[in-house]
């Protein structure tokens, strides 16, 4: 299994989906997307890996994937078609809490 | 990395602006990689600017990313040896700076350019790489303090951190299309650096004010249908004074004025919230070290508090309000004891936007992750922070402590004080004394007397100043901070 670290890159096998990595435990489960486990963005994607036709819900750019635990976040940098999970449990959009701009 | 999103969610939309000449986010972005693929070939190490606000600016900012250097904006003002010295620190550098010094800045670093040919080359070339790569522990920005107690330190930015404050504040793509921020900070001020990122994050567009005066402030916020701005307090000041004659400031688009970068006057504060009833206002503190902005006093907060028969409450208007749900803050004494609500000693602050780092220097945190800011300050018990000035500037009048912040307020509530500044002068009998110089309004007629017999009317007789200078401005950094040192000196020269 592979360990992404907080502040890296990592891209969908299957999509056009890129996130970065904010928060990820040690142990955590593998991170997949559209059904595919997912790797690093300047490595060659898996051959042969198809996006699953129920992993097909779509990232949205610049939201932010969370579990329900709270210790998995991913924010998206770049959207495609694949449903992003952890586990084989799909990871939901955290809610924005607005600030007032200070800068 | 925020760019590169920016460009995919808002490309068309205008980014940057300067006068007419103007960048959209998708031009932005390549020309950063433009100028990123030109950096890397220099082999310089560091990127710095030497220049005013222009588009080169947020090009320069996000091509160093790009490639892989820390970005060193330097304050425009300096010159000479000072300026030598910064130059020499950040070596081999690419320099960019204004077409005039481009020629007599030949040879002090690697590579100079004026603002004119480096922008041409970045916009008229085509970017080689469509992504970019972003180590989370590299550094950023590299920052000189402005030094206002000595030499300048280099305050560390690593991308971490600036991208912990960016996510933890803003939300991506947030900004209605017709939104625009009025920038009238220096680029080589955090707060500067902080608008760019925060305003391209929000897909805002940000319009440039390079040279501050309160009329062109005016101007553009009218023309530009400016909706946000970030104002230092001597700037809304010179733009409230500016409004003086009129009943209202007669800007419908202006949304939200964020103010921050030194003490609000509680005069200044109140009379601009008139002026502009249909603005929200949000307080901003923050330092260098701590990628900006720590703590908010919300629109919320000020109308309830201008609103509160709650002296309590009310008190809020001086606060810097409360901390980011992304850091903590805690008061601690002078062993680092943590201190409860109410009680005055050293803000301290912790949160992943939280550096402390300075070049050459090493991590300034503690143990436990906290960053001793040298600001002095209490918490009330709702969370408000309520800033004492620096604890260097403490007096200690006969093992008394006291805080010039304290005796300043009370002297700018009198009618005929226009600007006040206080601080600790030597004295044989008591350690130091309190001297005060004082701006008094035109015709206005309060002598040393008056303004004493005020002090001890509100304070205690041992805040009273022993020495009251007449001054016609007080020393001001162009970022608005109180250069005490200054003030302290003069008391010194006894003039």
């Amino acid at each position: 299994m592979t360990q992404f670290k907080p502040g890296s890159r990592i891209r969908s096998a299957v999509c056009d989906t890129e996130v970065m990595v904010i928060a990820a435990p040690d142990s955590d489960a593998q991170l997949t997307c559209g059904g595919a486990p997912m790797h690093a963005l300047d490595a060659d994607p898996p051959a042969g890996a198809a996006l699953d036709a129920d992993a097909a819900e779509g990232t949205q750019l610049g939201k932010r994937y969370v579990n329900e635990a709270g210790d998995i976040e991913l924010l998206c940098t770049k959207p495609g078609k694949g449903t992003l999970a952890a586990g084989g449990t799909a990871l939901t959009v955290k809610g924005a809490k607005p600030l007032p701009a200070s800068d | 990395m925020l760019l590169e999103m920016a460009a995919q969610g808002f490309g068309p939309r205008v980014a940057v602006q300067n006068g007419e000449d103007r960048l959209t986010y998708q031009e932005l972005f390549d020309a950063a990689g433009v100028a990123a693929d030109e950096i890397r070939a220099s082999g310089a190490k560091h990127v710095a600017l030497l220049d005013v606000s222009s588009l080169a600016v947020p090009v320069a900012l996000f091509a160093s990313a790009w490639a892989g250097v820390p970005f060193a904006p330097l304050n425009y003002r300096l010159s000479g040896d000072e300026l030598d010295a910064l130059l020499a620190r950040v070596e081999p550098a690419f320099l960019v700076t204004d077409g005039e010094r481009a020629g007599t800045l030949a040879g002090k670093a690697s590579v100079v350019r004026s603002r004119e040919d480096f922008l041409a080359g970045a916009r008229s070339g085509a970017q080689t790489e469509p992504s970019w790569g972003m180590d989370p522990d590299e550094i950023s920005i590299l920052l000189f303090t402005s030094g206002t107690t000595g030499a300048p330190k280099a305050a560390v930015l690593r991308h971490q951190h600036l991208v912990s404050y960016i996510l933890g504040s803003v939300e991506f793509g947030a900004a209605e299309a017709e939104d625009a921020a009025l920038v009238s900070v220096p680029p080589y001020h955090i707060a500067g650096m902080a608008s760019v990122l925060s305003s391209l994050y929000s897909g805002r567009r940000i319009v440039q004010l390079p040279a501050f005066s309160a009329e062109e402030w005016l101007r553009l916020a009218r023309s530009e249908a400016v909706t946000n701005a970030f104002v230092v307090p001597t700037m809304l000041s010179r733009v409230v004074d500016a409004l003086e004659e009129s009943a209202s400031a007669d800007l419908p688009a202006l949304r939200a004025l964020s103010y921050g970068g030194g003490k609000m006057p509680l005069p200044v504060i109140e009379r601009a919230m008139k002026l502009f009833p249909d603005t929200s206002f949000t307080n901003a503190y923050g330092l260098t070290e701590t990628s900006s902005t720590v703590t908010l006093l919300g629109p919320d907060d000020h109308r309830e508090a201008a609103a509160s028969d709650d002296e309590k409450v009310r008190q809020r208007l001086v606060s810097v309000g409360r901390a980011l749900p992304t850091v903590e803050i805690e008061i601690r004494d002078d062993e680092g004891r943590a201190l409860p609500a109410g009680e005055r000693g050293e803000i301290h602050v912790r949160g992943e936007q939280v550096s402390g780092e300075y070049l050459g220097r090493g991590s300034m945190l503690t143990d436990d992750g906290w960053f001793p800011t040298r600001d002095g300050g209490w918490l009330d018990d709702a969370g408000y922070l309520f800033l004492e000035g620096r604890v260097d500037d403490v007096i200690v009048k006969g093992g008394e402590n006291m805080s010039p912040g304290e005796i300043e307020d009370v002297l700018l509530e009198h009618a005929d004080v226009r600007d006040a500044a206080v601080v600790g002068v030597p004295d044989e009998e008591w350690g130091e004394a309190v001297a005060a110089a004082v701006v008094l309004r035109k015709g206005a007629t309060a002598d040393e007397d008056a303004l004493k017999e005020w002090v001890k009317r509100h304070l205690r007789s041992s805040r009273v100043p022993s020495h009251i200078a007449f001054r016609d401005e007080l020393p001001y950094n162009e970022t608005g901070k109180l250069l005490r040192r200054v003030v302290r000196a003069e008391f010194a020269e006894g003039s």
